[in-house]
């Protein structure tokens, strides 16, 4: 039997917001986990990588997904949506339910985890569906879909309509230790809606979606967790009113946590203007106000994650009348420059805590075992280049997709080398 | 020809200059004597094919642009959905590029969803003409507006323009503001709070509930539609209760400002938004506006076609 490998990440500045580490280190890496910090005897390395300049980080997660397989392959599939991760720097992924057919039984969780075994890129963990078929009825097999892999519960993309149907969701959840991922929403207020109700919305005669709609479900999901005990994750948290009501549960001691989105912290309505579906999503993008409220609510910790809600739709889907377009565009690749841009560069947050919320924060929301450099972990690591000016283009993606509102965008800091359980996936960046 | 003119596309008012709007309100008025009188045909567009291109039901708007495309020689194809690829599936960008290769140098479109022309400008190499997007814009529709009032009053500077009724879902509305506004005039939106969103302040416009409150200071009110449907949609409790509060009848007229101009882009419901007597009376430019229009859209059609990209 072979040896394990040695790799050795040679002067880089070593940053692990889990442990509180930020210094200018080696990191050794021996058998796929991490060996030590600093000194590791008197070992020979089999491979060396030069990070003078580098940051060394815990490989990012991406808690936000939609991978598309099983059902809409022309969108992505489980290995082309993996590639757009690694190119990103993810290292693992938390894929959603809205499959064709959803993911709410053990199988179909299973059948994700096989495929993602077959792609052999990054990590992916299911996220099941808290109700069967997503319809919003009846609880899914939960306690199934934990066997079969799945780390939380979502049927994102739509809310879970009914209260009741909700809280015995959180009820059951907690039971099984598993986190609620809540798309706030309430479609009645945002039927027919195509991006946030504001002065663009009627200066262009689109129909709105109105901030209170996002609200009315985010206050109920706080008061739902209170009641039931669970651990409730507000998912793409778009306005001021929302991060609002999460401070305030959390200040009771509710188990409630949020997440924002690239796009969210940089984009807003006026994009609209030129009427490109690539500026369409749900939630909408809002105003400057409430990108203002998000990032005070990075800042302060009541939003610990960030996240993409990468999704992927073909260009002919795309290609629209504006209200038949679907909602939604692709993040992976861009996660990582777009959140500097947003946080580092304006001075909002020092690189550990943007890389805690993308690495040890959401890990914790799943409750996986990834996201930290600690001696013994899985050799989960993303090398970024801080300081490399490029400029966006999605022609150049590894995604399926190209429905991306930042090409032509010059952007600084990218992920070179990236590591999976020790096994080096990319050594240099195909982004540009 | 105008030196000044250098748009192929005509998507909405808000584009144009003021310069430019008064460049299609003067060319209109060349035209409106062969408006007003079918035998005196032009020649500008002699050998030009101009598509109707309408996704949404339309009578008049769809006439009108038919009847200047043939006053100025051109051919006209009618094309309705309905009867069209589009409900066997296809894109609608894929079929107007399809009609595009039929060798059309025009497009006139008319769609549900606001941003469809733009859509079509960026795919198609023809000319694209927006005849109502959504909620969105009309601007020939407020193009003919303001040419009936340059009209009857003699200017649009400096008048108080209402628009009056469902501004939420009404592209009248917008083109309306943003070309009146260009011109100098001030707009006031008025109806229930329900169809007149507050965050259209932001336009420039001054928003108002009550209709007695403002007639007096208005020299013309724009007269929108009511769309029924929109009741079911708890937007208004009821057509009487509409009527009570905004429609335009002979006694509010009264009371408002001598020689007050009504206009309607129809189709008008009598006895909903005004009444038989204010809508066939003196202060009434309803029937005029239709030969106005016809006027305008030649205009249009003749200072896009000349642009070649």
């Amino acid at each position: 039997m072979l040896p394990p490998i040695v790799i050795r990440l040679r002067g880089g500045r070593v940053i692990d917001p889990a442990n509180k580490i930020d210094t200018v280190t080696d990191l050794w890496i021996e058998g796929g986990v991490i060996a030590a910090l600093g000194d590791f005897g008197n070992r020979e390395a089999d491979e060396t990588f030069d990070c003078t300049g580098k940051i060394v980080a815990p490989g990012l997660i991406d808690m936000h997904v939609h991978l598309r397989e099983p059902g809409r392959e022309e969108d992505e599939t489980i290995a082309t949506g993996v590639a757009s991760a690694i190119a990103g720097g993810v290292t693992s992924v938390a894929c959603m339910p809205n499959t064709e057919p959803a993911l709410d039984s053990q199988s179909s969780a299973e059948f994700v985890v096989q495929q993602a075994r077959r792609a052999n890129l990054a990590n992916v963990f299911p996220i099941g569906a808290i109700t069967k078929g997503r319809q919003g009825n009846e609880l899914s097999e939960m306690g199934g879909l934990v066997q079969g892999g799945a780390v939380a519960f979502t049927d994102d993309g739509t809310p879970v309509s009914s209260a009741e149907v909700m809280r015995r969701a959180m009820e059951y959840a907690r039971g099984l230790g598993k986190a609620i991922l809540s798309h706030s929403e309430d479609l009645e207020l945002t039927k027919g809606g195509v991006m946030h109700e504001g002065a663009v919305s009627v200066r262009l005669g689109l129909k709105g979606m109105p901030s209170a709609a996002e609200e009315i479900m985010v206050y109920r999901e706080i008061a739902l967790a209170e009641i039931s005990g669970a651990h409730v994750h507000i998912l793409h948290v778009s306005t001021a009113g929302s991060v609002d009501l999460i401070r305030n549960g959390q200040k009771k001691g509710i188990r409630v946590t949020g997440e924002a989105c690239p796009h969210h912290l940089t984009l807003t309505d006026e994009s609209l203007r030129t009427f490109d579906t690539n500026y369409k999503m749900a939630p909408p993008l809002r105003t400057q106000a409430d990108i203002e409220a998000l990032i005070d609510g990075l800042k302060d910790g009541t939003l610990s994650v960030l996240a993409t809600d990468h999704a992927p739709h073909a260009l002919e889907k795309k290609t629209r009348e504006f209200d038949q377009a679907p909602n939604g565009i692709i993040g992976l690749e861009t996660f990582l420059p777009i959140s500097i841009q947003a946080l580092i560069e304006p001075g909002h947050l020092d690189w550990p805590r943007m890389l805690g919320m993308m690495t040890i924060a959401p890990a914790q929301v799943l409750g996986i075992d990834r996201g930290t450099l600690t001696p013994g972990a899985v050799a989960d690591v993303t090398v970024i280049d801080p300081d490399v000016e490029w400029t966006i283009d999605p022609t150049r993606f590894k995604s399926k997709s190209r429905n991306c509102p930042f090409g032509g965008w010059k952007v600084r800091g990218r992920a070179e080398i990236v590591m999976v359980g020790g096994d080096i996936k990319q050594r240099k960046s195909p982004l540009a | 020809m105008v030196a000044s003119w250098t748009r192929k596309h005509l998507l909405g008012l808000e584009d144009l200059s003021r310069d430019e709007i008064t460049t299609i309100l003067d060319r209109a008025e060349e035209y409106l004597e062969t408006a007003r009188n079918p035998a005196a045909r032009k020649t500008a567009l002699a050998g030009r094919v101009i598509v109707n291109l309408f996704f949404e039901a339309s009578t008049r708007t769809r006439v009108s642009f038919g009847l200047a495309a043939r006053r100025l020689g051109a051919d006209v194809i009618d094309f309705a959905a309905g009867g069209s690829s589009v409900s066997k599936g296809e894109s609608f960008v894929d079929t107007a590029r399809n009609i595009e290769a039929f060798g059309i140098d025009m497009v006139v479109v008319r769609h549900a969803v606001p941003g469809t022309p733009h859509l079509l400008s960026q795919h198609l190499r023809a000319g694209v003409v927006n005849a109502g997007d959504g909620a969105h814009e009309h601007p020939t529709q407020g193009l003919l507006d303001l040419f009936t009032i340059r009209k009857r009053l003699g200017r649009v500077e400096g008048l108080t323009v209402c628009l009056l009724g469902d501004i939420a879902h009404s592209r009248v509305a917008r083109s309306n503001i943003h070309g009146l506004q260009k011109l100098g005039a001030r707009v006031i939106v008025c109806g229930p709070p329900t169809l007149v969103p507050s965050q259209i302040a932001a336009m420039g416009v001054e928003v108002a509930h009550d209709l007695d409150a403002v007639l007096p200071r208005c020299d013309v009110v724009n007269v929108l539609r009511i769309q029924f449907e929109r009741q079911r949609g708890a937007y208004f409790p009821s057509i009487r209760e509409y009527f009570h509060l905004y429609g335009m009848t002979r006694e509010r007229l009264e009371r408002g400002r001598e020689g007050v101009l009504i206009l309607a882009p129809g189709p008008i419901n009598r006895g909903v938004e005004l009444t038989p007597e204010v809508a066939d009376g003196p202060g009434s430019a309803i029937i005029e506006q239709v030969t106005n229009g016809l006027a305008v859209r030649m205009a249009v059609l003749d200072l896009c076609a000349g642009v070649r990209s």
